[in-house]
């Protein structure tokens, strides 16, 4: 018995390192390391189409929501590193550069059908956009319509709508209705969870950036002003008093509650982007009565402001990865974005809009209402809180945000956003660089 | 007959030991040497350098603790909120544990049922443990009560954090603490009753000083359980209110940021941190390791 056992264990020794010599050489191979949880299952299928229809060897590994930077940082010094991996723009690629391939002979490169949605640095392209998403005021076209067949409603059609001031005598009166209404509030609760804060943090965040930068026409600032911060009050203002809760439960509010809660016709206007259309969304509200419209914050010549539209998803591939592995990274990612198997997965399956010449059109009626906008020729919003210096920044903006919240609304406390805005910046900016 | 056939000379089985003792002991070796003795080493010098993945480090000499000791990172104040939540967690649930323990020797009808039942929270783990407790927090007291939830201040998070660790703990610390009661011999508690002892009397000079060793034990435990608390702080307050309810564990992971330059902070403050604690834990054992008295 005592034979057998300590045979195993030496077996199993020889075999542990065995196995971590036996890799590598041969063939080229990808490894895909995949950012977004959501479509793990269809990147592993496409991947094993391309597997069968070439006999390379393809790879998926999702890193679970959050630790992206941490598993990356983990996989890509071993002895079989990531051959594609994913930035989330600017300020991710600083962190990596040193490990991203020059993409600009690549092909994919030149199946874009635009140049804005790169990262380029020095000439040279380190990341690539493969999907597009476009976040606003996500809202359920059943319950407006029912608030504009009231007598007396203050606003009669969305059409109206092309401002703050008459955004919100909306949101208020809907709000003020809601009784009759059959509803909880005008907007979902604007939950501070985790995981639903940086729909304030970051996304709301992003117009009084945007107006900003489009204001000093720059695209990035080591020291942001804050010239729209009475801006970002207005609306976070509007958000917490016209909402399904009070504003000191909303410490508590997941992303879930505030889903359900549009999702279950509890609130007409939700904040969000294009990946919340879903099964939920499908079956309770349907495609024809959901809409999306541009979140107003009261800055100048916003009627013609459209939704916000970027990306936080580049790829990039491992250029320590081996030639080998490179060149079939390149084929792969070349197959993705003109077959037809593999259009089909990215517009269909994994519902995104793509940046490139084959892609095809999506079915998510919120992504129907983003082109929809574009058609009528308003300016969509880029995401320049890709220009955010760091994560604490965020998080010391959604701190304050919270407390704000929690603490009955108050000019004092409102200044310790600022603070958190504007000097927070600052110092992280200085930290980072 | 005395015979000497039965049992081997000792020096030969010494021998033989001697020559292949390392065969036996090296697959723990070898495990502790890949998940233990290599990461600490690669750790400590890592905190002397910047670095985005370890494969490139730079050398940058003691800049990593300079920053954590002037910068204002959060490493100050989370070590002053891990020290109080340790020291006010230690006594509570010694405390709790011992009294629990103390009623459950009695021989009262059920002690087998309430000591399984204590023991349970055990089994949970802690960030399950922490969401289950942040649901029953927040919404079956404190949202009925001030209408606010445990991120509006650190009071909330802090005694929230107390209860969780309170209420996952004693059943363990309870269980050590029975087997030290159940090894105390009748016969000297029965002496000091004949002597005159009250019962005051009898559990502070004879049973205490006889449970010692289990009291080593468990303050051990809860001091370095409470000092490294990680997963319950995530689960339950998530650092929130802004970084106000920040256990140290926690503030170096969320030191370790993006950039390369917080990277090794992060490394120094754990370093920092693996001092602290074993500091503490050493100076803990030794002082009330000279409080057990011999059997």
């Amino acid at each position: 018995m005592k034979r057998i056992l300590s045979f195993l264990c030496i077996a199993l020794l020889i075999l542990g390192c065995l196995s971590g010599c036996a890799r590598g050489g041969g063939e080229g191979a990808v490894y895909y390391l995949n950012f977004k949880p959501e479509q793990d299952a269809q990147w592993k299928a496409l991947a094993k189409t391309y597997s069968d229809e070439t006999g390379v060897k393809v790879t998926v590994v999702t890193a679970a929501a959050g630790t992206y930077e941490d598993t990356l940082a983990a996989e890509i010094v071993k002895s079989t590193p990531p051959t594609l991996f994913q930035v989330n723009g600017p300020v991710g690629l600083a962190g990596w550069k040193d490990y991203c391939y020059d993409l600009s002979d690549s092909a994919v490169y030149n199946q874009l059908t635009e140049d804005d949605f790169v990262l380029e640095e020095d000439d040279k392209v380190y990341g690539i956009a493969y999907v597009l998403e476009t976040y606003g005021l996500i809202y359920n076209k059943k319950l407006l319509d029912r608030y504009f067949a009231l007598d007396n409603a203050k606003v009669k059609s969305l059409n109206d709508v092309r401002s703050f001031d008459v955004f919100k005598a909306l949101a208020e009166d809907i709000q003020a209705n809601k009784e009759a209404l059959g509803i909880k509030g005008a907007f979902t609760s604007a939950g501070m969870d985790s995981s639903s804060d940086w729909r304030f943090k970051t996304h709301l965040a992003n117009l009084p950036i945007y107006y900003e930068y489009e204001e000093d026409d720059i695209d990035l600032s080591p020291a942001i002003k804050g010239t729209y911060l009475k801006e970002y009050r207005a609306i976070w203002d509007l958000y917490l008093k016209n909402a399904t809760c009070a504003p000191g439960e909303i410490g508590a509010k997941t992303s879930d509650e505030a889903a359900n809660e549009f999702n279950n016709g509890e609130a007409v206007f939700y904040q969000n982007g294009t990946w919340a259309w879903g099964d939920a969304m499908e079956q309770k509200i349907g495609a024809d009565n959901v809409g999306m419209m541009p979140i107003y914050i009261g800055a100048e010549d916003e009627e013609d402001q459209g939704l916000c539209t970027g990306s936080e998803n580049y790829w990039c591939v491992n250029k320590n990865a081996g030639e080998k592995n490179i060149q079939a990274t390149l084929d792969f990612m070349e197959w993705v974005v003109t077959s037809e198997a593999g259009t089909k997965a990215l517009a269909e399956e994994m519902g995104f809009v793509s940046p490139f010449k084959n892609a095809k059109k999506s079915t998510n009626p919120l992504i129907k209402a983003a082109d929809q906008l574009l058609d009528e020729g308003k300016t969509p919003v880029s995401w320049d809180f890709s220009t955010i210096p760091s994560d604490q920044w965020k998080d010391g903006v959604g701190a304050a945000l919270l407390a704000y919240a929690q603490g009955g609304l108050t000019d004092a406390l409102w200044k310790d956003v600022e603070t958190a805005f504007v000097d927070g910046w600052r110092k992280e900016y200085t930290a980072a660089h | 007959m005395v015979g000497g056939k039965s049992t081997p000379p000792p020096t030969d089985m010494n021998r033989t030991l001697k020559r292949w003792f390392p065969l036996f002991l090296l697959p723990t070796l070898i495990a502790f040497l890949i998940g233990f003795v290599v990461p600490f080493f690669v750790g400590l010098y890592l905190s002397f350098c910047e670095f985005a993945t370890i494969e490139n480090p730079t050398f940058v000499g003691f800049a990593n603790y300079l920053r954590v000791f002037t910068a204002d990172s959060n490493f100050w104040y989370s070590f002053g909120f891990t020290a109080l939540f340790t020291l006010v967690s230690v006594v509570l649930i010694n405390l709790c544990a011992f009294a629990v323990a103390l009623a459950l020797t009695r021989g009262i009808r059920g002690t087998n049922l309430f000591r399984t039942l204590f023991f349970m929270p055990n089994l949970i783990g802690g960030i399950v443990l922490g969401y289950i407790w942040k649901m029953i927090l927040n919404y079956g007291v404190l949202i009925p009560l001030f209408g606010k939830d445990l991120s509006y201040n650190s009071t909330f998070g802090f005694w929230g954090l107390v209860v969780v660790l309170a209420w996952q703990q004693i059943g363990y610390m309870m269980i050590i603490y029975i087997s030290g009661l159940q090894s105390v011999p009748e016969e000297l508690s029965e002496a000091a009753k004949i002597d005159g002892a009250g019962r005051w009397q009898i559990l502070r000079h004879v049973t205490v000083p006889m449970v010692m060793p289990s009291i080593t034990i468990c303050i051990f435990l809860t001091l370095t359980n409470s000092f490294k608390l990680y997963d319950q702080n995530l689960a339950l307050t998530d650092g929130k209110p802004g970084r106000m309810t920040e256990m140290l564990a926690m503030a170096i992971r969320n030191t370790y940021g993006v950039t390369p330059k917080s990277h090794g902070t992060a490394q120094a403050m754990a370093v920092i941190f693996f001092l602290i604690v074993a500091v503490i834990a050493l100076f803990q054992l030794r002082s009330t390791h000279k409080r057990e008295v011999q059997q």
